[in-house]
Parts: C-alpha cells; sequence; structure tokens
C-alpha cells in the first residue's frame, strides 16, 4: 500500500484555488479527491461558484469580492487533511449508465493485442470490461470526454509508442488501467477494443454533455449491427440508459 | 431588431462575448474574446453596463453595414477604418447609417480588432454565449452576405465617444504568478525563465501561443504527473521545454507542467503580441497579485471614467467634404478638439 496522502491547497488562479492530493494518478489521491468533490459540491463553502474535479485533484473557482483566497484555504485543508487520513473508498455513485458497445474487430482493432498482453482471450477481455465497476474519474480534453476507471490491475497497459493514426467518434480506448470514450475522431495513443454510438458531446442536444464525474459507467456487448441501428437515433444517445441511485 | 451585414471579409471574423465560465467539470473551457479588455473598452465607449457580443477580426477587417442608424465602438487592436470616404479613429465610437459602408483594413499593431454594435449582437445562444468555440464546432467564421442579428441602439444619438487604450499591441513585460506547479521547477530553471526574453512563435491560435527561445525550461518531475485543470494563461511547457501560453480556447485539462500563469490583466497583451514581437515574464507574489487584481466590473468603471466626448466626429459632420480642400481624406484627427 502506498504511503499516506499529503494534501495540498495551492494557488491555481486569481480567483481559483487547487485540492490536489498528490501529483500522479495513485488510485487512493482518486478516490480522495472524488469523496472531496462531492463533499464540496453537497456542501459548498461561501463565495466558490465553481468546483471541477481532475483525475487527483479538485479546482475550486471562487469570487474574490465574497471570500479571500486565505479563508478559503483555511476552510479546505482540515477537509482535505480528513479525507485524507480516512483513506476512502471512491463515494457511492448518485447515477449508473449502461452503454451498448461493439467490442473487437473493425470496432476494436486492438482488443486481440490487448487481451494476448493480459494473458486472456478476447471474449474473457470483454467481459472484464463489461463487469469492471466503473466510474466516470474526471471530464475533459474535450466537452463531455469522460476518462473512466479503474480498470482490473493487469489492464495498467503502457499508451503505444506511436500514436494510432485515428480513432472515430465514440472510440473505446484503454491504457493505465483506464477508458476514455471519444468525443470526436482523434488521434491516440491508447489502444481501441470497441466503439459505442453514445455521443459523449451533441451541441444541440438538449443535454449537450450528458457524463459527470463520479457517475457509474457499465458497458453491455453488443452485435455490430445494433450499433449500426442505434447510430441511427438523433439524439446520440447509442442506446445508453441512466438509472439514478439515491 | 436590427443587424448588420457582411460585405466583405479579409481578416478571421468570429461572433465573441466574454464566454461560457462555469462548464469547467463538463470538459469545456470559458472561450471568449482573446482580448477581454477590447469588449470591456467597447461596453465603456457605447455606455452599456457590461461587455457585448462583438465582432473578432484576426489581422484584418471586414467591409460592413448596418440595417438601422447605430453607434458601433472599434477597439483591440488598430486597423485602418474608413466611414465611405472619412478615416475613422479607432478606441472610439461612430454613428454609421444604413447607407453608409464601414471599411476596416488589416491591423496597424496587435492581432485582434473588435467591432461592437451599441446594441450588441444578438446571434444565437448556446449555454448563455454567443460566442464561437471553433475548436469544438460551435459557431462558425463569418463570412460575406452574412447577417448578423443586433440589439437596437438604445441611443443612436449618443454622442461619440473615445478612449486612450492601454497599451498592449507590441509585447513587452506580463506578469506571471505561481501555480500549482511552478514548485515542480527547480530555483535555477525558474531563475532563467524569468530573464529570459521571448519572442511570439508563428504557432498561435485562439487555443495557445507558442514562444520561442534559444534555452529550453524543464521539470524533472514532468513524468508521469496526472493531469488536472489548466486554463488561460497557463504557461505549459511541452516536451521539449518551450512554454505555450494556453489561450481562451484552451482545452481543460493537460499532462505539461506549467511555470506559472499569467495575471488577466496581461492577457490581453499576450493575445495582442504580434508575432515576432519580443516577451519578458515578471514573478509576481501571490500578495502583490492579489493587490493588483480587478474584477472586469471594476475594470470597466474604470475605462468608462476615462472615456470622453469625440467632437466633430467626421461621420457626424453632413457636408464633410467641403472641409476637404486639398483632396484626399483627413487624418480625422485635427478635427478633435482638444489636440
Amino acid at each position: 500500500m502506498q504511503a499516506g496522502l499529503t494534501p495540498q491547497i495551492l494557488p491555481a488562479a486569481a480567483d481559483a484555488v487547487l485540492v490536489r492530493f498528490a501529483l500522479r494518478a495513485e488510485p487512493q489521491a482518486m478516490a480522495a479527491a472524488q469523496v472531496m468533490a462531492r463533499q464540496l459540491d453537497a456542501d459548498t463553502p461561501e463565495g466558490v461558484v465553481e468546483i471541477a474535479p481532475a483525475l487527483v485533484s479538485v479546482l475550486l473557482r471562487f469570487d474574490p469580492a465574497v471570500v479571500s483566497r486565505d479563508d478559503l484555504v483555511r476552510a479546505l485543508l482540515p477537509q482535505a487533511t480528513a479525507i485524507a487520513e480516512q483513506r476512502p473508498d471512491p463515494p457511492p455513485p448518485l447515477r449508473r449508465w449502461t452503454i451498448p458497445a461493439v467490442f473487437g474487430g473493425e470496432h476494436g482493432p486492438h482488443l486481440d493485442d490487448v487481451a494476448g498482453s493480459l494473458g486472456l482471450s478476447p471474449d474473457q477481455a470483454v467481459q472484464q470490461l463489461c463487469r469492471a465497476d466503473l466510474r466516470v474519474l474526471t471530464i475533459g480534453f474535450a466537452p463531455g470526454q469522460p476518462y473512466i476507471g479503474l480498470l482490473p490491475p493487469a489492464w495498467d497497459l503502457p499508451r503505444m509508442a506511436d500514436l494510432a493514426p485515428r480513432v472515430p467518434a465514440g472510440a473505446v480506448v484503454v491504457a493505465v488501467r483506464q477508458i476514455v470514450m471519444f468525443g470526436a475522431a482523434s488521434a491516440t495513443g491508447w489502444r481501441q477494443v470497441g466503439c459505442s454510438a453514445f455521443r459523449t458531446f451533441l451541441p444541440d442536444r438538449e443535454t449537450p454533455m450528458p457524463l459527470r464525474a463520479g457517475d457509474a459507467i457499465r458497458y453491455s456487448s453488443i452485435p455490430a449491427e445494433e450499433m449500426a441501428e442505434l447510430s441511427k437515433r438523433s439524439d446520440g444517445m447509442g442506446g445508453a440508459t441512466v438509472e439514478v441511485l439515491e | 431588431m436590427t443587424a448588420i451585414r457582411i460585405e466583405k471579409v479579409a481578416g478571421m471574423l468570429t461572433v465573441q462575448d466574454i464566454g461560457r465560465p462555469g462548464h469547467l467539470a463538463q470538459g469545456l473551457s470559458r472561450g471568449g474574446a482573446m482580448d477581454r479588455l477590447a469588449l470591456i473598452e467597447a461596453a465603456a465607449l457605447l455606455g452599456a453596463d457590461r461587455p457585448l457580443a462583438a465582432i473578432e477580426m484576426a489581422g484584418a477587417g471586414a467591409h460592413l453595414s448596418v440595417a438601422a442608424p447605430m453607434r458601433i465602438a472599434l477597439t483591440g487592436a488598430p486597423m485602418t477604418a474608413m466611414l465611405d470616404d472619412a478615416p475613422l479613429r479607432w478606441h472610439a465610437s461612430h454613428l454609421v447609417q444604413p447607407d453608409q459602408t464601414l471599411r476596416i483594413g488589416s491591423a496597424q499593431a496587435g492581432v485582434y480588432g473588435y467591432v461592437t454594435p451599441a446594441g450588441g449582437l444578438r446571434t444565437p445562444l448556446w449555454l448563455d454565449s454567443r460566442a464561437a468555440h471553433l475548436n469544438i464546432g460551435i459557431g462558425r467564421m463569418l463570412n460575406a452576405g452574412d447577417r448578423l442579428d443586433c440589439g437596437d441602439d438604445p441611443a443612436p444619438q449618443g454622442a461619440s465617444r473615445i478612449v486612450e487604450p492601454e497599451a498592449r499591441f507590441q509585447g513587452g513585460e506580463l506578469r506571471v504568478t505561481d501555480g500549482p506547479q511552478t514548485a515542480l521547477f527547480d530555483d535555477d530553471v525558474l531563475e532563467a525563465f524569468f530573464s529570459t526574453g521571448f519572442t511570439r512563435g508563428s504557432r498561435a491560435n485562439r487555443q495557445g501561443i507558442q514562444l520561442d527561445t534559444d534555452s529550453r525550461f524543464t521539470s524533472n518531475h514532468a513524468a508521469g504527473l496526472a493531469s488536472d485543470m489548466i486554463g488561460p494563461g497557463d504557461l505549459q511547457m511541452t516536451g521539449d521545454g518551450l512554454p505555450f501560453v494556453l489561450m481562451a480556447e484552451c482545452q481543460t485539462m493537460g499532462g505539461y507542467p506549467r511555470i506559472g500563469r499569467i495575471v488577466p490583466a496581461d492577457l490581453p497583451r499576450m493575445a495582442q503580441a504580434p508575432a515576432g514581437s519580443t516577451l519578458r515574464f515578471r514573478r509576481l507574489t501571490w500578495p502583490e497579485a492579489d493587490a493588483a487584481f480587478r474584477t472586469e466590473a471594476d475594470t470597466l468603471r474604470e475605462v468608462a471614467a476615462r472615456c470622453r466626448n469625440l467632437i466633430r466626429d467626421p461621420a457626424t459632420i453632413p457636408d464633410l467634404l467641403s472641409y476637404q480642400l486639398i483632396g484626399g481624406v483627413t487624418a480625422g484627427r485635427e478635427l478633435e478638439a482638444g489636440r
């Protein structure tokens, strides 16, 4: 087990501070950042206008006319320290998405390689992907685009030395125990194991960016013909369903 | 509701306002005008109580006409401007009539010029903003023939106003505060960074601006950093140790280490630094930065207090041609009282 976390609260901008639990993407620091973000959402300190969780940190923007940076730091440090000392598990999800995806074949050109490096058959690898207890760890790089994890420890695969030429929108790619579901066609050094008709960002949809950090994610494996049908729907949800957990 | 029509385009034109704050958790950066001060100066000139949606023009402008009499403000990078045959002063507001053509040419200094109608552009909203965010497919570049809805000018008979802009169109010194990753750089790297002169590189757009110099600035802690939230003004050191300044349309999350952040008040100077201009950075302590910090609302009040009437704006002189006794155009300036 890693050494204890030592959270830091650092100035990030004229109107922002960063609560950081670690420099690297350690699972315990990820859990702590999620717990911190959840607590801040539920009980937002006066003057805080925006809460944005990253992998192991939470950015808070504040209104300097309402609260000073020093006062905010004084209020946040005991809270962050208490969370770090508890070595928390990720908080329970508030919502659970089930997202249909096609794995392998032309929609997952690297599935066989990934399964091989895990000592699994492709079917077994897909089973692990679909059974994993996954959360949206953070959203970023592009609007609505989720970093999802954590896959079982064996999935701690390095990024590829070369970028994959281009993966399509909806590509389900894996590396470092995480999944990214691309919002738009992109080059990537991660391995594409599947593809979904779920669009993480559609500007004209009522909810352009439906996923939130902390949401639970479960993939369901579907045949390519079914995805072709789902991709025709104008809502861009690709047949994904969401269940509110209370 | 009235409109501005774009007759001819020379630069890269988009609609911009103050952007969309509040969506970082969903991966959406604020976006909005590259030179936010230019929108504030326009609001001050037009007597508006907050920044309005404007046309942002990169490098050069356009030929424009209006559907109803309206005041427009010209701010940001000074560009040549003519209303029919009369030269117009930049950093000023002017009345434009429907039968006139406003011709805006190349930037004389700086990069981004702005045309702001007194009623504000009323193009469609997305997440409470009209700003184009080209990187993610929101809005688009404007073309000849486009008709942009505008609010009516609440006071078309209002006097033309001028303001001395904050000088920011030639590069210069930029103030920087420490960020969450500044401590990842060794002291000698920091010292070298703040004593180096940089050139604004040729790779620059609404996402970011590359800086050039012979030295390199790297951190021994760069490998394996967890990505975290990034934002406009961040001085991100790419793999080879050259800084890349993040600007309005930057991504929200990044993994390269950042040596510091340009203070918001100096970001317009960064945006307006022309290719090849020289930039230096000065490190502020946080108490110094906090003491210098002004909200945009405060800045608007301060700029509004500096605006004054432009006496005898050529555009409002009906028999202007009779004043041009030597042929050619006037420089405009000699028509201004007090100069």
